[in-house]
């Protein structure tokens, strides 16, 4: 299968000839497959901001390529201008760039600077709506009279309704109480089936990455220190706490348990799968 | 990028001028713009650049920098120039066409130039050697008389710090914005000048309300530790006057009187 998107050898390096020159990005290799669910983790500063970025066309590599099916997203200025819808990226904290009178107009925002007309922008509107839970009575409200976890909400919906093929979120939990926590992320599964997208989640808790991606990129020091599924990524526990990182819960749990005699597989990293090898032990003993 | 702008110029260190107080420094401003516009004739010309050749050796600030710093008002310095050169009346050099070069405009030209390279020169070294918040600090002893008539001194140079501290995160967020809405496919770059305003709505509203936001988390900060205002309130870091102070402002002070009495000598 053909990559949805990539990147060979980027590289990218902040105040080029200055004193400050610094390099955000070493020869970053990565992919993603149609359909995807892919977990980007690494501690503050590792890169993970700079790189996404790269994949949307927002900053230019230094060297190195970013390929979208395959074609150069650099090749020309208005292949780089499709790519933004092609690629959708959710900013942290998004609820900080609505700006219109009402939601729907903000939700509009992105599909308008598309130039679909004006039936086609309100389907999408409403069908981005509902993807993240908004009723229509709130479509007519002002994004500022919203709680912060709608407003959350609206800010996804208004990158959703581009229908962008591979859509990137940069930590879109952070901040938000776990109620919320849990409806975000199901907003963000629900439209990953409807449209078979790509998905890259930027995050901290190692949780919700446990619960939710196929395939996990570790950065360090701008580069990608490991990757993986999350059973291979979080049975290196130490590594990622030299890292600065952290494993779930449940695999610290369970690496203490056969650290204390208990015949058990530390590569468990949900609490489902902790209940069912907890009750294999129980069933076994 | 926005980033790359670079707002009160401070530039670090550790120099004799650095450590003097900011009120000796914006002192020294003033005696040193009173010198530059009384003085006349070349020797007051040349004392004045020598005094200024030395306080800037003394700071250790790379003469590029400053190179650099006055680049922005090569436009101004040159027009001035010119204006000086053809419309100065005198003994004509040079003449075509309708323009008259006088041996009169040539040395106003040149006078003229010399005098913006050192006035802007000069307001460097204050910027250059001088963090803003110590600036703010100098500024606010200095105009404290002025609280006797109810200028709320203390308020405006609180003022001027907050907004001085704000001035990065402001940048930043900008570009945060800008980056998220051309995420959204906006464009900043082509169209009318009339569509490119319009397109500045999606960064000005949300740019307010987080400037907003944060002018009201940072009152609620500054309340939560009971902060009320200049009346009672003592310092950490009190500024003094040390010897190098008093050397200093009496060497601007003599500075002054040396253009004065050039001047009236008239040599």
């Amino acid at each position: 299968m053909e990559p949805i998107i990539e990147t060979k050898q980027l590289c990218h390096a902040y105040g080029v000839g200055t004193p400050f020159e610094r390099h955000a990005l070493q020869s970053v290799d990565f992919y993603a497959n149609p359909g995807e669910f892919i977990g980007l983790i690494g501690h503050t500063g590792s890169g993970k901001s700079t790189f996404i970025q790269h994949l949307d066309g927002l900053l230019r590599p230094s060297s190195g390529q970013v390929l979208f099916r395959g074609e150069d997203i650099w090749k020309d200025k208005q292949f780089t201008h499709q790519i933004r819808f092609k690629v959708g990226l959710v900013f942290q904290y998004p609820e900080y760039q609505l700006f219109e009178e009402t939601v729907f107009a903000d939700i509009a925002f992105g599909p308008k600077n598309m130039g679909l007309d004006e039936e086609e922008v309100r389907r999408r509107v409403l069908r981005a709506a509902g993807f993240v839970g908004l009723e229509e009575s709130d479509l007519d409200r002002s994004p500022f009279d919203l709680s912060g976890g709608q407003k959350r909400r609206v800010a996804i919906a208004g990158v959703i309704a581009m229908e962008p093929d591979v859509l990137i979120l940069d930590e879109p939990t952070a901040g938000l109480d776990p109620n919320a926590r849990e409806i975000v992320l199901q907003n963000i599964r629900d439209y990953q089936r409807a449209q078979n997208a790509t998905i890259l989640m930027v995050s901290h808790s190692m949780e919700e990455v446990a619960a939710n991606v196929d395939r996990l990129y570790v950065m360090n020091h701008g580069t990608v220190a490991m990757t993986g599924t999350p059973r291979e990524i979080f049975a290196h526990a130490q590594e990622l706490t030299e890292m600065g990182l952290d494993v779930p819960v449940v695999t610290t749990i369970f690496h203490r348990l056969q650290e204390l005699g208990f015949d058990v597989d530390p590569s468990v990293y949900t609490v489902e799968q902790a209940v069912a090898a907890l009750e294999a032990l129980r069933g076994g003993a | 990028m926005l980033k790359d702008i670079t707002l009160g110029q401070y530039f670090p260190g550790s120099t004799v001028v650095h450590r003097l107080d900011p009120r000796t420094k914006l002192l020294m401003v003033i005696l040193f713009i009173v010198a530059l516009f009384t003085a006349e004739g070349p020797i007051a010309y040349l004392t004045v650049f020598l005094f200024l050749g030395v306080a800037v050796g003394l700071s250790r600030i790379p003469p590029r920098t400053i190179l650099k710093g006055l680049k922005p008002l090569v436009v101004i310095i040159c027009l001035t120039g010119l204006l000086n050169l053809f419309y100065t009346p005198g003994t004509p050099v040079v003449k075509f066409w309708v323009l008259t070069i006088t041996q009169e405009g040539i040395f106003s030209a040149l006078f003229m130039i010399w005098r913006i390279l050192m006035l802007i020169t000069g307001t460097f070294m204050l910027t250059y050697t001088t963090s803003p918040i110590a600036l703010t600090d100098g500024l606010e002893l200095l105009l404290n008389p002025l609280k006797r008539i109810k200028v709320p001194v203390h308020e405006l140079a609180m003022m001027m710090s907050i907004a001085l501290r704000f001035i990065p995160t402001l940048i930043e967020e900008t570009d945060k914005i800008m980056s998220a809405q051309k995420a959204r496919g906006a464009d900043f770059e082509t169209g009318s000048i009339l569509q490119r305003a319009k397109a500045l709505i999606p960064i000005l509203v949300p740019l307010f309300v987080s400037a907003l936001r944060r002018a009201d988390e940072l009152a609620v900060a500054m309340e939560c530790r009971c902060y009320q205002g200049g009346k009672g309130r003592t310092r950490m870091k009190r500024l003094r006057f040390a010897g190098r102070d008093y050397i200093t402002l009496v060497l601007g002070v003599l500075l002054v009187a040396a253009m004065i009495v050039l001047r009236v000598v008239g040599i």
